[in-house]
């Protein structure tokens, strides 16, 4: 049998296997059954204390969480739980040794209040508390766990050495839209031949309550405290900033060809990838919609589809006022007249803003959308925004012939990435 | 696909404690005189503060600096040096489809702030919400977009235009390496024809201090080069900034572009590194390559980091290989991300100038080939984790 090529002559990508965890539950079951029924994953912060903060409200996994953890560790288990279901769908390999490469999306990790109190605590200083203080306790073994849980290069060895992936593993970041840069990269990695399969996480257990702080001061939250669920608010008028959630996405990325000769189910397939970057501001987007209209463009293009071939869009759809007003201009531009009829939706209406994760837990809903073909709704949607007039599926999943997906990714400092998610070609 | 298209190296850019510029870092060198680190600021740990630099050439914009923490400026202006000096600074033309990979460590913390809050926090009973109220009114707004690692590669976008695509890396060493061979294979198979790579790193700081005397010995006086610091090994943090443009041969000779030489193949592993592993893994990756090494024309520009076990086993690999070494981190120190990057800087000027600097400690052996440098091996053995190896070839 001849090798399946793409329009372009490259081998086509196949999706073998996924796998779920958002603050709607643990797998993709669950949380289909609960993103088809409208449901939101939004609470009260309950982990820290939120006395003295803007927002109180986050789309935490609390079923995961463990007392104590810091972000290192909680975003770990979320990728841990994400990979190994994806693994197991896909029975590729055998248990730790995935024959391919890892490309891991993580949040920056960083020391955390608790390590610097119990650093500051250790080095008995009475009076002024400085960071030499610290330094001068830091080589008591007590605190080495320290270390290694603020090291950038730490996890995506752990992972590497569960998994048993193939080669350096790559931890990545391309801020909101690092998701989708890591099946971009995966998918990069099988057309050149390099491998027959890849690992692609994203992960993202960041919430404390300096992050909480970091993104209210650049007022990008939602402040809608007394109404957790109805908080994300996506393409409404009154929507007031995004809701930070937490969350991992998995995807085992395969040659079809490799796929098809073990005989495993074929999900769906990446058919192209965009990107694009801009350099307008380090928070906001170009006021002509240039860079998402490009990243957009350029993900049809590397696909070999136009936007007539395209019959869902999921949406980067944050709820900030910025974003969703970008995201018209830039869905609108590119789509034209067939804007007034294509179903666009945000699954972060239902999970809040997952950031490092968004992307890839994004493209899995993508690909459920397309298995199941029905679409997960935007909820909260009470009052519509005039000028962003868009079928968002309003509140209520629906039934619809969707072959093929585009789905957006844009963030702070000016990335843009976009993919593009078929089913089994026929 | 094509996967054998050759990547040139057209621009380099390099600023760290030596200087800024392949020649002046190449003049410094080649003088052999005391390497520049501070053993003060940081007493008792030494570190290589950044040579003073005038960001203003690069970073002409004052909101712009404002906008950055120091290892935001040190990189962006790293990178303005290499797309000067590969031609294309300021063509939008080129730039609108110049993709990027950047190397990136996280952003300083406000480290004042941080010891406010922990001084006053101790006379506090209820310490959280204390906590959360003074980070709400202390930290800066914009502070968290100096901290975050793709900002630098936003900073890029924002001051010089790069828009074709951009991507980061984070893990230390590693990162590194692997933004490289990405950035290379891409460009080797088609899917790129031009990239700018590189990192930053600002190690003089007492948030990194902290974190990584937290699990690894950091050098203290007297100073002793990389190869030479005992059985526990130890680091010398640093600032430095390494940018390199790479583009398709095909590319970078219908632009009229001077190479400054080609990237003929790069390599990058892990392993869990129980004793020997760091070992076999570099040996392993030379032995990809021997085959198109010419031994009297080639030299090794070490990474080596002064940690132990790994440097010692890297030691071991290039006794056994045989080519004149000189490692790098004597002079110009630990700079994690952007490491490699420096490093791969250097060894474009080794086989361009021809000459190589005097050595300095056990492991920096023999002298440049009586017939010139035509290529040079570049290693890089993270202090905990990731061996990468890079091979540099002199054009024309």
């Amino acid at each position: 049998m001849a090798a399946h090529r793409d329009k372009k002559g490259r081998p086509v990508v196949a999706i073998t296997g996924m796998g779920l965890v958002t603050p709607l539950g643990i797998g993709k079951a669950d949380n289909w059954k609960k993103l088809t029924a409208g449901q939101s994953g939004i609470r009260a912060i309950t982990r820290f204390p939120t006395e003295g903060l803007r927002t109180t409200i986050a789309g935490t996994v609390d079923e995961v969480y463990e007392d104590g953890m810091v972000s290192s560790e909680l975003s770990q288990k979320l990728a841990l739980l994400a990979g190994r279901e994806a693994i197991e769908e896909s029975r590729i390999g055998v248990s730790g040794d995935f024959p391919g490469p890892l490309f891991l999306a993580f949040p920056p990790i960083e020391i955390e209040w608790s390590q610097r109190f119990a650093l500051a605590a250790a080095s008995g200083a009475n009076e002024k508390i400085e960071y030499g203080d610290l330094v001068r306790v830091a080589a008591n073994p007590q605190f080495h766990d320290f270390y290694e849980e603020s090291k950038y290069g730490v996890v995506p060895e752990h992972l590497a050495e569960t998994f048993g992936t193939k080669g350096s593993p790559i931890s990545l970041t391309t801020a909101c839209a690092s998701g989708a840069t890591a099946i971009q990269l995966g998918l990069e990695a099988i057309q050149r031949g390099e491998c027959e399969a890849a690992l692609a996480i994203g992960a993202d257990g960041s919430i404390t309550a300096e992050s909480v702080v970091r993104f209210s001061l650049l007022s990008a939250l939602s402040t809608n405290n007394a109404s957790p669920q109805g908080a994300s608010r996506p393409f409404s008028k009154n929507r007031d900033g995004f809701v930070l959630a937490e969350g991992a996405a998995a995807l085992v990325l395969e040659d079809y060809d490799h796929a098809l000769a073990r005989g495993a189910k074929i999900l769906g397939i990446v058919e192209g990838c965009g990107e694009k970057a801009d350099n307008f501001h380090r928070t906001r987007s170009s006021p002509d919609g240039k860079p998402v209209i490009s990243c957009m463009r350029n993900a049809l293009a590397d696909a070999g589809v136009t936007p007539d071939d395209v019959d869902y869009i999921n949406a980067h759809g944050t709820s900030t006022p910025e974003n969703d007003k970008m995201e018209y201009l830039g869905v609108s531009t590119v789509f034209g007249e067939k804007i007034k009829t294509i179903p666009i939706s945000s699954n972060k209406s239902m999970i809040g803003h997952t950031l490092t994760a968004a992307g890839a837990i994004e493209a899995v809903v993508s690909v459920l959308t397309i298995l199941n073909q029905r679409i997960p709704p935007t909820i909260n949607y009470q009052v519509p925004d005039p000028a962003i007039p868009l079928d968002v599926v309003p509140n209520v999943a629906r039934d619809a012939k969707v072959r093929r997906v585009i789905s957006n990714s844009f963030g702070f400092g000016g990335q843009n990435t976009c993919l593009v998610l078929t089913g089994e070609p026929a | 696909m094509n996967t054998a298209r050759e990547v040139w190296i057209t621009g380099v850019g390099l600023v760290s404690a030596l200087g800024e510029g392949l020649d002046q870092h190449w003049d410094r060198l080649m003088a052999g005189g005391p390497p520049p680190y501070d053993d003060k600021t940081f007493a008792p740990y030494i570190t290589f503060p950044l040579v003073p630099v005038s960001f203003d050439s690069q970073i002409p914009k004052k909101g712009d600096q404002r906008q950055m923490e120091a290892w935001q400026r040190i990189g962006v202006y790293a990178a303005g040096l290499a797309l000067t000096d590969a031609g294309i600074a300021k063509n939008t033309e080129i730039l609108d489809k110049t993709d990027m990979i950047v190397a990136a460590g996280g952003g300083e913390r406000d480290v004042a702030v941080d010891a406010a809050i922990l001084t006053d926090a101790r006379k506090v009973e209820n310490r959280d919400p204390f906590v959360n109220e003074r980070l709400m009114s202390d930290l800066r707004p914009t502070l968290f977009l100096a901290q975050l690692p793709n900002l630098l590669a936003g900073n890029i976008s924002l001051v010089h235009g790069v828009v074709g695509s951009s991507r980061t890396f984070m893990g230390e060493e590693a990162s590194g390496v692997d933004a490289l061979r990405v950035a290379h294979s891409r460009i080797a198979a088609g899917q790129s024809e031009i990239s700018l790579v590189g990192g930053a790193y600002n190690g003089t700081r007492w948030d990194l201090v902290l974190l990584f005397r937290l699990g690894t010995p950091l050098l203290e006086p007297p100073f002793r080069p990389v190869w030479d610091r005992g059985p526990k090994g130890a680091l010398t943090l640093a600032a430095m900034g390494a940018f390199v443009v790479i583009e398709s041969r095909a590319h970078a000779e219908k632009r009229g572009a001077r190479p400054v030489a080609r990237l003929a193949s790069i390599q990058s592993s892990r392993n869990l590194r129980k004793p020997g592993d760091a070992e076999a893994t570099l040996r392993a990756e030379w032995n990809e390559i021997a085959g198109q090494v010419k031994k009297d024309g080639a030299v090794v520009i070490s990474g080596a980091s002064g940690a132990e076990p790994a440097t010692s086993e890297e030691r071991s690999v290039l006794a056994a290989i045989g080519l004149p070494v000189r490692a790098t981190a004597t002079h110009i120190g630990n700079g994690m991300e952007a490491q490699f990057l420096a490093n791969i800087a250097l060894g474009c000027q080794a086989v361009r100038a021809g000459t190589l600097f005097p050595g300095s400690g056990s492991g920096d052996v023999g002298q440049a080939p009586a017939n010139g440098i035509r290529q040079a091996v570049v290693t890089s053995v993270g202090h905990w984790r990731g061996e990468g190896l890079a091979l540099i070839e002199r054009i024309g």
